[in-house]
């Protein structure tokens, strides 16, 4: 398959953006202030991320587009109000996580927001639930712009009003150059800031507006620290079709009444496990020294039987310090408990940790 | 000191009598970013020329450091482990990775001079 990228390429190349192959995409890595810069400047100002590679699937239809949906998103759709936006999964038949996404209510259906590496094989399960006059779109003449950071409501209501007024993990329709654009509250960096769907045509007029006020680009190496920070999971790495929500301690995410009521995919063995608990459960994790515990560390207990890995783990810059996320026995998941990490041979101290490991800091 | 010599590797090494100092060059840190993490080997271990010596990693990704030069280790610097961020800052510099004892010039006669360095660089960018 040829390598994909977004509406902003050239405008990154210029920005002097490192490239990285990422689902498919040419996706920058980094600019030239590098990641730690990158991270520190969103949690200080405010950054940019272009994640126009993810999927914006669109879906019309009637109120039997809840119950198919349902079937596979273990979110309380039909309670979901326009315009309000819910974190979920699609789940298999064994309740494992093919993806996790946000949804949207908006006025004819849904708007899901899916992973770039999976929104294809996406599509194809949640289609075997659609009905033939549900309509469908991956609209691919979409950007996808994150605006993170304590200053992203200062800066984005200048350039657009009203958005000041949306409350975290709602959206809705704003004008901007005459055309419409749907801007969301929401991010994956655990700071406040927005999610801007614009046309691919009028992506770079919001950049060019977005620089002047010294928002920075932030690439996907600090994403990825931001969000690790914030204790939140990467699919593919945290998450994946043999991992079920009970496991990756995100039972929050499942709806109360869906998990009384059921009629999802794995609900059977999801109703079990949240009765019994699971055998293994997402931690945080936090190395002693400053040694990184990178995805697949081994982890010991202290004395020295194997009780699970790392999922994903690298420096925080915020915190100052290493930080990882891994599947452990669950008896061994309180926090405090210490741990040993196999790193290069060698084993490492660690405790298991609060998640997230970065809490902002509400200033008023 | 004499003059530093370059390893393909993207070491850098200078000769003190019998005792040399290596690091990491600047091209080097440029290319793995902000570094996070470093471990210098201990004093007494033997290295052989291309060998596993140290480790450094950045935000990315852990990288091995190798010896240009075989012997043996006479010190490790502490500093760049207590502090893994200087290296980004004075790579060539304060922030040399370990010494040792070497036990045959010819080694280090056979690494690239500066200039060739450079050519090298520019001819394998990654």
């Amino acid at each position: 398959m040829e390598v994909q990228k977004t509406a902003l390429y050239n405008y990154h190349k210029n920005l002097g953006a490192k490239f990285v192959p990422f689902a498919g995409y040419e996706m920058p890595i980094q600019y030239k202030d590098g990641i730690v810069k990158e991270h520190i400047s969103t949690r200080t100002h405010a950054g940019f991320f272009d994640v126009s590679h993810m999927g914006q699937f669109f879906l019309e239809g009637d109120e039997t587009l809840i119950e198919s949906l349902e079937k596979i998103i273990p979110a309380d759709l039909k309670n979901l109000k326009i315009n309000h936006s819910k974190y979920s999964f699609l789940l298999n038949n064994e309740g494992g996580i093919i993806d996790d996404l946000i949804i949207t209510r908006t006025e004819k259906g849904f708007c899901i927001i899916l992973n770039a590496a999976c929104k294809e094989n996406d599509i194809k399960q949640i289609s075997q639930f659609l009905k033939k006059h549900h309509k469908h779109l991956l609209n691919n003449d979409l950007s996808l712009i994150a605006l993170q950071g304590p200053k992203s409501v200062e800066i984005l209501e200048k350039l657009i009003p009203g958005v000041a007024n949306l409350k975290f993990m709602t959206g809705n329709n704003f004008e901007f150059e005459g055309e419409n654009l749907y801007v969301t509250r929401s991010g994956y960096t655990g700071e406040d800031g927005f999610e801007i769907s614009i046309s691919n045509k009028k992506v770079e007029k919001l950049i060019d507006y977005l620089i002047s006020n010294e928002v920075k680009p932030i690439g996907l190496g600090a994403r990825d620290t931001l969000r690790l920070e914030a204790g939140l999971c990467l699919y593919g790495h945290d998450l994946n079709e043999k991992i079920n929500p009970v496991e990756a301690n995100l039972k929050w995410a499942i709806a109360k009444k869906r998990k009384e009521v059921g009629g999802f995919n794995g609900w059977e063995k999801i109703k079990n496990l949240l009765t019994k608990g699971s055998e293994k459960i997402r931690v945080g994790i936090k190395p002693d020294g400053k040694v990184i515990a990178r995805e697949n560390t081994k982890i010991f207990s202290s004395d020295n039987n194997e009780i699970g890995f790392v999922t994903s783990g690298t420096f925080g810059p915020s915190v100052n310090a290493p930080v990882a996320m891994g599947y452990v026995k669950s008896e061994f998941s309180e926090v405090g408990t210490s741990i040993q990490l196999e790193v290069r041979g060698k084993k490492y101290g660690g405790k298991i940790s609060e998640l997230p490991f970065y809490k902002k800091s509400y200033v008023k | 000191m004499s003059e530093k010599k370059f390893s393909k590797k993207h070491e850098w090494v200078s000769l003190d009598g019998d005792v040399a100092t290596v690091g990491i060059t600047k091209h080097a840190t440029e290319m793995l970013g902000d570094i996070v993490f470093v471990e210098v080997p201990d004093a007494g271990k033997a290295v052989e020329k291309e060998g596993q010596a140290a480790v450094v990693e950045s935000t990315k990704a852990a990288s091995d450091v190798y010896s240009p030069i075989s012997g043996e280790i006479t010190e490790g610097n502490k500093a760049i482990a207590d502090d893994p961020g200087s290296v980004n800052t004075d790579p060539e510099g304060a922030s040399w990775f370990f010494k040792l004892k070497i036990k045959d010039k010819g080694e280090y006669d056979s690494l690239m001079s500066k200039d060739e360095y450079d050519k090298f660089c520019k001819e394998n960018p990654s």
